[in-house]
């Protein structure tokens, strides 16, 4: 008799599941609904209504769209006389595209690395081909791996040959959840092929006395650089070539400073416009030239600014002393494509699972 | 049991409430949960849940845990028995600050933590000194779980402690029992059940906790690597189904945990109040 | 043993303990507490009123304060009701719904957050459907209502439930008895008899409400200015390098949970009249 009791609540609340599901559906539309006014406000009756668009990102980038942003809604005014409000997302690279997978409606995603946009494809937001609808890869700029040490290099770390020295303490963060680690991974793994003349084992042996030298494997790139900086721990750091000027500027030139090492990877972050989210909201043009925006002259200037090296020519030129001469392989030269680097290195069982197995 | 008649109202009502409510929230998105795990064969779940660095982090997870709660029963027990017991300056403030964990957002602590207990920190740097390091190593695993689980033991032994009558410990004084044979013999079965209580919630609540730890821990593969935080990496690279599989396993250890306080809980306070 | 010696004993005894008590809390709360307003008034005053006052983080004041407005009420009603059959009535499988209750509260955040994207996530049991009516759950309010609720679920009950068990139930069934109907002797018994505990529970529930990061994380999907709550503001400060922001910004956190804390003693200081 009691168990009848029981059973029929839990029938009772199965029910109740899809009332809920509605109610809390009507809350959210009238918080979207809200949210959406007061962003706007638009200051004059404009012809066009106001549009906002949501860029989906990763953590370093944040300065860089900050500025960005700012010009294009000058420039989106100015030709087509409408207001355009971008709200940014960042995160790690992988949660963030994990995010949209889920629902999180981006108009554009700027991510750190390809195979997290390639994620997007399984189910159906963007097609298999995004990477060749924009120029470059669809990678407006780009950057490269370089070593933050201490003020007047005591270790005295040039190259990365000297990473795996007894007695030197490397900061990267975990490459399972941190794309800029991905991309320390492969560089350190690019330039051992190189040096072994492409005996894989022999790399593989490199990158596992390099990880033995590392202390502490932050979940992401800034926390990484936290745990270097302000925490003091390690003899160098591995970053993104823009982390690594904006630690300097942001958290002390007189306690770290940037090597360049004589090689590297071509790190090439890419973008995409979610054509699933951008035909749903009515928002494929802006999206689109919102994108296109930043491989114009002004966007390659606002990029170099934030340290991203500039893919146009002109801008380059101008901005050529501020970025160290680095010769670059790219990812092509030493995995063949993210899949390749992700199944090699970073899936459960590879690589670098092997390096810490007891 | 369901025969005996009921004066009071309201049985139905809010039973029905407590189960729908219940089953809403909590157990058809657990059991959504389980149901993803389903998907995979029996072999490939014991494949994910047993595999090296997670059998590891199962490890870190538990013996952090179990250390931070033991020392969190014994150190919250003596809180308890000054905050009760004795009357001094600025009581209340520390009666309070007991509070603090639970309001403190995990990531805040996580960060200030780290901040005190790095070897350039405020305690670190004494620690240091003596060859101790806690930050990003196992023990400041132990560190961040013991501040998380303060408040729990305090707060369970508290009210218990405040009820114990005094005259019956003034009485087994005056028949000549020492202070340490008036605790054990006297005060200590009293208190079992409510420090076994906070033992269980901290140890229960510190087997998932992730926010304050993963600042801390520095998150070495086999050394401090955290249960949560595999399941994190597995969903941050897609793999949706290896994390629900871990998360399962993570479930029925806190779901077993839980049962276990509950009947022991029960047990006890059956063997104690003659109602 | 003589008395004298036994109070000299004693006296050492107290002495030790306290000593250990204010050693313990000093080392893990009282330091780190500290920390965060030495660090957050480090570059003083005006930088710390600067990053408070910033638009992010008032519309993240708002949404935390908004997201407790939600979810504290539901819990307390199902605190409420859950005290009620479980204190004031046996029925088979009572330590079960008791271990079901206390599920949440040991279920590791990041799965709390996990199951609702597995339920409303576009890839989950429901997201479709909920898709086609354009309904928005995972990363706007509802969703983040739903986790923290999740999180904070045992909260009230937790205190209820051994209140009104220890306070048994002679005093209702005697009003019941002489004429009141169930509601009345709810409000006039019940009521009263618990408000401390009740009081408590909504304290905690509140502050945890708050304070929630793990789940929150996971289905929040982090829009500045729309979807971020205070503690993942205080995340993405501290990770663009504002550290002063970031632990300004917590300390109000902080200074939130204290004064409530402070409201709570001095309500109990009075409770404690009759």
């Amino acid at each position: 008799m009691n168990m009848q009791k029981y059973l029929s609540f839990m029938l009772a609340g199965t029910l109740f599941l899809g009332l809920a599901g509605c109610g809390g559906g009507g809350a959210a539309t009238v918080a979207g609904t809200n949210s959406a006014a007061s962003g706007q406000e638009p200051k004059q009756a404009a012809s066009l209504p106001a549009v906002e668009l949501l860029n989906v990102s990763y953590d370093p980038t944040r300065e860089l769209y900050e500025s960005f942003n700012k010009s294009f809604a000058a420039h989106w005014k100015q030709t087509k006389g409408q207001d355009v409000t971008i709200k940014q997302s960042h995160g790690g690279s992988g949660k963030q595209s994990r995010s949209v997978i889920d629902g999180l409606e981006a108009d554009v995603v700027t991510l750190a690395l390809a195979y997290d946009i390639d994620a997007l494809t399984a189910p159906g937001l963007i097609p298999a081909n995004w990477q060749e609808r924009l120029p470059d890869n669809s990678s407006p700029y780009t950057s490269t791996i370089v070593f933050l040490v201490r003020k007047g290099n005591p270790k005295q770390i040039k190259d990365w040959d000297d990473l795996v020295k007894p007695g030197v303490q490397v900061i990267t963060p975990n490459p399972k959840t941190s794309g800029g680690a991905r991309w320390n991974h492969l560089a350190a793994w690019g330039f051992a092929l190189k040096k072994y003349g492409g005996d894989e084992a022999k790399a593989s042996e490199f990158l596992k006395q390099l990880y033995k030298n590392v202390p502490v494997l932050d979940s992401g790139a800034r926390g990484a650089t936290t745990t270097f900086v302000e925490r003091g721990i390690g003899d160098v750091l591995l970053a993104w070539e823009n982390e690594a000027f904006l630690a300097v500027n942001e958290l002390g030139k007189d306690k770290v400073e940037i090597v360049a090492p004589p090689t590297s990877i071509l790190a090439e972050p890419p973008v995409a416009v979610v054509d699933k989210v951008v035909d749903k909201k009515g928002t494929r043009e802006v999206a689109e030239a919102y994108l296109k925006y930043l491989y114009t002259e002004e966007g390659q200037k606002i990029a170099a600014e934030n340290f991203y090296r500039p893919r146009l020519e002109a801008v380059a030129k101008q901005y050529e002393d501020k970025f160290p001469k680095i010769e670059l392989f790219t990812i092509k030269d030493v995995a063949g494509d993210w899949k390749n680097a992700q199944e090699k290195h970073f899936a459960d069982g590879a690589l670098f699972d092997q390096i810490y197995q007891p | 049991m369901g025969k005996q008649r009921r004066v009071i109202p309201g049985f139905g009502l809010t039973l029905g409430y407590t189960v729908i409510y219940l089953s809403l929230l909590v157990l058809i998105p657990l059991g959504v949960l389980l149901l993803k795990t389903t998907s995979l064969s029996f072999e490939q779940f014991w494949q994910i849940a047993t595999a090296d660095r997670v059998l590891a982090s199962y490890r870190v997870s538990f013996f952090s845990a179990l250390s931070a709660a033991l020392i969190n029963s014994v150190f919250g027990l003596v809180v308890a028995w000054v905050l009760v017991r004795f009357s001094f300056p600025g009581k209340r403030v520390l009666d309070m600050l007991v509070d603090l964990p639970f309001a403190l957002p995990t990531a805040v602590a996580g960060i200030s933590l780290t901040a005190v207990f790095a070897q350039n920190g405020w305690i670190g740097q004494y620690l240091e000194a003596w060859g101790i390091k806690v930050a990003f190593t196992p023990l400041g695993v132990v560190v961040a779980l013991i501040f998380i689980g303060i408040p729990f033991v305090v707060r369970t032994v508290q009210p218990v402690l405040a009820e114990i009558d005094k005259q019956v410990e003034e009485a087994a004084a005056t028949l000549g029992a020492s202070a340490w044979q008036t605790f054990r013999r006297v005060i200590f079965p009293q208190l079992f059940p409510a420090l076994l209580t906070g033992f269980s919630l901290a140890f229960a609540r510190s087997l998932g906790e992730y926010g304050s730890v993963v600042f801390i821990s520095g998150n070495m593969p086999m050394k401090t690597e955290i249960t949560p935080l595999i399941i994190m990496t597995k969903l941050e690279q897609f793999d949706y189904t290896g994390a629900t599989a871990i998360a399962t396993v993570m479930l029925a250890a806190s779901f077993v945990l839980l049962l276990f306080i509950n009947l022991l809980q029960w047990r006890c306070s059956k063997h104690q109040l003659p109602y | 043993m003589t008395t004298g010696n036994r109070k000299a004993k004693d006296r050492w005894v107290r002495a030790g303990l306290l000593l250990i008590a204010v050693l313990f809390l000093g080392i893990f709360l009282i330091v780190p507490l500290v920390a965060v307003f030495a660090k957050a008034l480090e570059e003083g005053v005006s930088v710390y009123a600067a990053a408070v006052a910033e638009s992010d983080a008032l519309a993240a004041i708002k949404l935390t304060l908004l997201i407790t407005g939600i979810v504290v009420p539901l819990n307390l009603i199902f605190g409420l009701a859950a005290g009620w059959c479980i204190a004031k009535f046996s029925f088979p499988g009572k330590s079960f719904l008791l271990t079901l209750i206390d599920l949440p509260f040991a279920v590791s955040p990041v799965i709390s957050g996990l199951i609702f994207v597995l339920v409303f996530g576009a890839q989950g049991l429901l997201g479709p459907w909920l898709d086609q009516y354009n309904v928005k759950i995972i990363f706007a309010v509802p969703g983040i209502a739903l986790a923290t609720a999740f999180v904070t679920f045992p909260f009230v009950a937790r205190e209820l439930i051994p209140i009104m068990q220890s306070q048994g139930k002679e005093e209702e069934e005697a009003a019941l008895t002489l004429g009141a109907n169930g509601w009345k002797t709810f409000w006039r018994i019940t009521i009263p008899n618990i408000k401390w505990g009740l009081l408590y529970g909504v304290i905690l529930c509140s502050a945890r409400a708050i304070g929630e990061f793990g789940a929150v994380s996971v289905v929040s999907g982090h829009i500045r200015g729309m979807t971020n709550t205070v503690p993942l503001h205080v995340e993405i400060l501290y990770n663009e390098y504002q550290f002063v922001a970031s632990f300004a910004v917590a300390s109000i956190l902080t200074l939130l949970a204290i004064a409530t804390l402070i409201a709570k003693s001095i309500i109990e200081e009075r409770s404690h009249v009759h």
